[in-house]
């Protein structure tokens, strides 16, 4: 028998170990022989842990699984009240477009073979049979931008780095997901960490860099490992060291922990992290393709820009570029969270509008409570009322609704939340992890979390001032951290003013 | 327990070796010694500055940069509660309140008996399954009051 019990840490956390552990006893007790894979997560939190016993029509899920529910994975399983029916014909799934995420709750992530055997390699191995500046040109026709949050596009910043001259280059895999609401990046590590790994090297080659690093957080002790774990095979299935696949070309990485400091995703921070100083951001120019990890040009992508690129390589650009809307193409890994029903990772072409996401893919709220706001792009995204519930989710239509998408992260939040606590929250946040450099960020935030308590006792006349305050963070902030926390707070006082006057406080109470 | 300084600087020592010829090695052996100790022991401090020709000032800069290097040992067991936005939507004031009245300690405190201090942490990637949290290492999705006062009991 074989039984598949998702390692992903997040069905950890919902007791994936202790049904694992479950399921050897009872094999062993029934005399039953049983290999169980510790595979990632399908992307259904709600039904996590989410067990799935190969049959001869398929794999067969049950979910969400608790210890009591061992034993009858053993009897008649058609029958087992958790039983789900075929995960890959449940609608959550049938609905995605997975490109990115196609082996993610698939295979076993630390096995080579499985990974080829689901079209792993096939990107590299063609990457290595072409010129690095035609590996470049493929990813800059995918219409690949960058899902760390800016939407830079790939492929321009790959040429950057391609053309700059130096003895050594390297590429920076920004794995810090700092973001509240967003876990694809710890999905994939811990998943399919083979796919970043190949991103990677397929970048090596394209731009001549011969060295990596992940950089990710030490809140992710599971993702780490499991990076630490899936380099060491690689290496010695030859897929990375002196000559990659027997290239003759050489690429080698490791993993690096930062230390809970959020502004460490900002890539010049991250850099300056990397280096072993403190993580303030740096002035752009230079240009970290330039001078990026020691000076050196460096190619600084999200995990999911670097995922997504075996894919292109393996199917081409003009079907990756096929996805999607407008100037946004391909896929984009949608992350559910927060008081929503269900909720966890959705990779899809871009273009969906944000209603269908959260009413219909998500479910609506875990409370059953109404939807009131859903705050796209982390902590430094809009908060979005009902509303502009038809927006597009793409990088444009966002931005024009002063929005952004971020790495998407979706907050969903039901009608019992005060917005001007959710506003008061992105100051407070700012001020804990600004990287201290400029004034408007490290000073006004802590006066914007004043200004909010004085908001909240009354005094109207503060928001007048928390709106200049907002611009003057917005204009004279040297990063998104300083100057994209007024997005938060200006879409909550708009879309909710009623939270932000003081009879609403008192019917409150 | 003072930790016996000798032995933190032969500890120290080999831990500087171990980074050796690694670029940007100061946050791997930041994190390598409070891996060992607990935290970060002030006598570490000179003596990875001179390893890697930095001023002690420098080191101590980075250090206090980064919210995970402590000064102090932390209590025997570390709890971390998700503050961020996905939790609080499902209660994660709530549940930050019931720990510290459960515990008696604010954020970043330890327990009279040294037993658990409370960390605030901004997100552990668990935000489908909010609130989160984390017991040294382990993780902890849909957090509730009973789970709290369970923790309550098995942390001593
Ligand atoms: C405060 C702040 C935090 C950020 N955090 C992250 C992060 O955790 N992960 C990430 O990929 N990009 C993050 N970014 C964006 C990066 O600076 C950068 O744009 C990204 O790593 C580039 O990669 P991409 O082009 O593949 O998106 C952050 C930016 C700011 C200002
Ligand atoms: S905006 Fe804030 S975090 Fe960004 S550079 Fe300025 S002080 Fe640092
Ligand atoms: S850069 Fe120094 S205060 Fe703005
Ligand atoms: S917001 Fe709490 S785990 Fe992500």
């Amino acid at each position: 028998m074989k039984i598949y019990v998702p390692g992903d840490a997040a069905a950890k956390a919902l007791g994936a170990d202790d049904v694992a552990r479950a399921v050897v006893t009872e094999a062993a007790a029934r005399g039953v022989e049983v290999t169980v894979v510790r595979n990632g997560s399908r992307g259904m939190i709600w039904l996590e842990p989410l067990v799935e016993v190969v049959t001869e029509y398929g794999r067969m899920g049950f979910g969400p699984m608790s210890v009591a529910d061992v034993p009858a994975l053993f009897g008649d399983i058609e029958a087992h009240p958790k039983a789900l029916g075929l995960t890959e014909e449940l609608p959550w799934m049938k609905r995605q477009t997975r490109l990115t995420f196609a082996r993610v709750g698939v295979v076993d992530p630390l096995s080579l073979k499985d990974y080829e055997l689901h079209h792993g390699l096939k990107g590299l191995r063609r990457a290595i049979a072409m010129e690095p500046a035609a590996i470049v040109q493929e990813v800059t026709d995918s219409g690949l931008r960058g899902r760390g949050g800016a939407g830079f596009p790939t492929g321009i910043k790959w040429k950057t780095v391609h053309d700059a001259q130096a003895p050594q280059k390297y590429i920076v895999c920004n794995a810090d997901e700092g973001d509240s609401a967003t876990f694809a990046d710890r999905m994939l590590m811990e998943g399919d960490p083979f796919t970043l790994i190949e991103g990677m090297a397929i970048a090596g080659l394209a731009v001549g860099a011969t060295k990596g690093y992940v950089y990710t957080r030490s809140e992710y002790p599971d993702a780490v490992s499991q990076m630490q774990k899936a380099i060491e095979v690689a290496r010695a299935g030859g897929v990375l060291g002196t000559s990659v696949l027997g290239s003759g070309r050489a690429f080698d990485m490791e993993v690096r922990v930062g230390a809970g400091a959020y502004v460490c995703g900002e890539e010049t921070s991250l850099l300056n992290s990397l280096e072993g100083k403190r993580g303030v951001v740096r002035a752009k120019p230079p240009l970290p393709a330039l001078e990026g990890f020691m000076a050196r040009p460096t190619v600084v992508n999200n995990v999911i820009s670097l995922a997504s690129v075996p894919v292109i390589m393996d199917r081409g650009a003009a079907f990756y570029k096929n996805f999607g809307m407008g100037r946004s193409h391909g896929t984009m890994a949608l992350q559910i969270a927060g008081n929503v029903r269900f909720g966890g990772l959705f990779e899809t072409a871009f273009g969906l509008s944000l209603g269908e996401i959260v009413d219909d893919i998500g479910g609506g709220t875990a409370s059953g409570r109404p939807v009131k706001a859903v705050q796209v792009g982390g902590p430094l995204g809009a908060w979005f009322p009902r509303e502009l519930f038809d927006t597009p989710f793409t990088y444009e239509d966002f931005a024009a609704k002063g929005g952004l998408i971020g790495h998407a992260g979706l907050t969903i939040a039901d009608d019992t939340v005060d917005m001007l606590k959710m506003a008061r929250f992105a100051m407070e946040f700012c001020a804990i992890e600004s990287c201290g450099k400029c004034t408007p960020c490290r000073i006004g935030a802590v006066r914007g979390v004043e200004t909010l308590d004085r908001i909240g006792g009354g005094d109207a006349s503060g928001i007048p001032l928390l709106t200049d305050l907002c611009e003057t963070m917005k204009s004279g902030s040297l990063c998104a951290l300083g100057g994209f926390t007024p997005y938060p707070v200006m879409s909550a006082l708009t879309h909710f003013p009623d939270d932000f006057t003081a009879t609403h406080k008192e019917a409150a109470e | 327990m003072p930790l016996d300084e000798a032995a933190v600087l032969s500890r120290v020592n080999e831990i500087l070796a171990e980074h050796n010829g690694m670029e940007g090695p100061l946050l791997p052996i930041l994190h390598a010694i409070q891996e060992s100790f607990g935290h970060v022991p002030q006598a570490a401090l000179p003596v990875i500055a001179q390893h890697l020709t930095l001023s002690r000032a420098e080191v101590h800069g980075v250090m206090s940069f980064y919210h995970d290097f402590r000064e102090q040992p932390a209590g025997r067991h570390v709890l971390k509660l998700c503050r961020a936005e996905a939790c609080q939507s499902m209660g994660a004031d709530r549940m930050a309140e019931h720990a510290q009245r459960r515990f008696g300690i604010e954020w970043h405190e330890t327990t009279k008996d040294g037993a658990v201090t409370l960390e605030p942490v901004f997100c552990l990637g668990l935000c489908a399954c909010a609130p989160a949290a984390m017991v040294d290492g382990r993780l902890v999705g849909r957090l509730d009051e009973a789970r709290i006062d369970a923790l309550a009991e098995e942390l001593r």
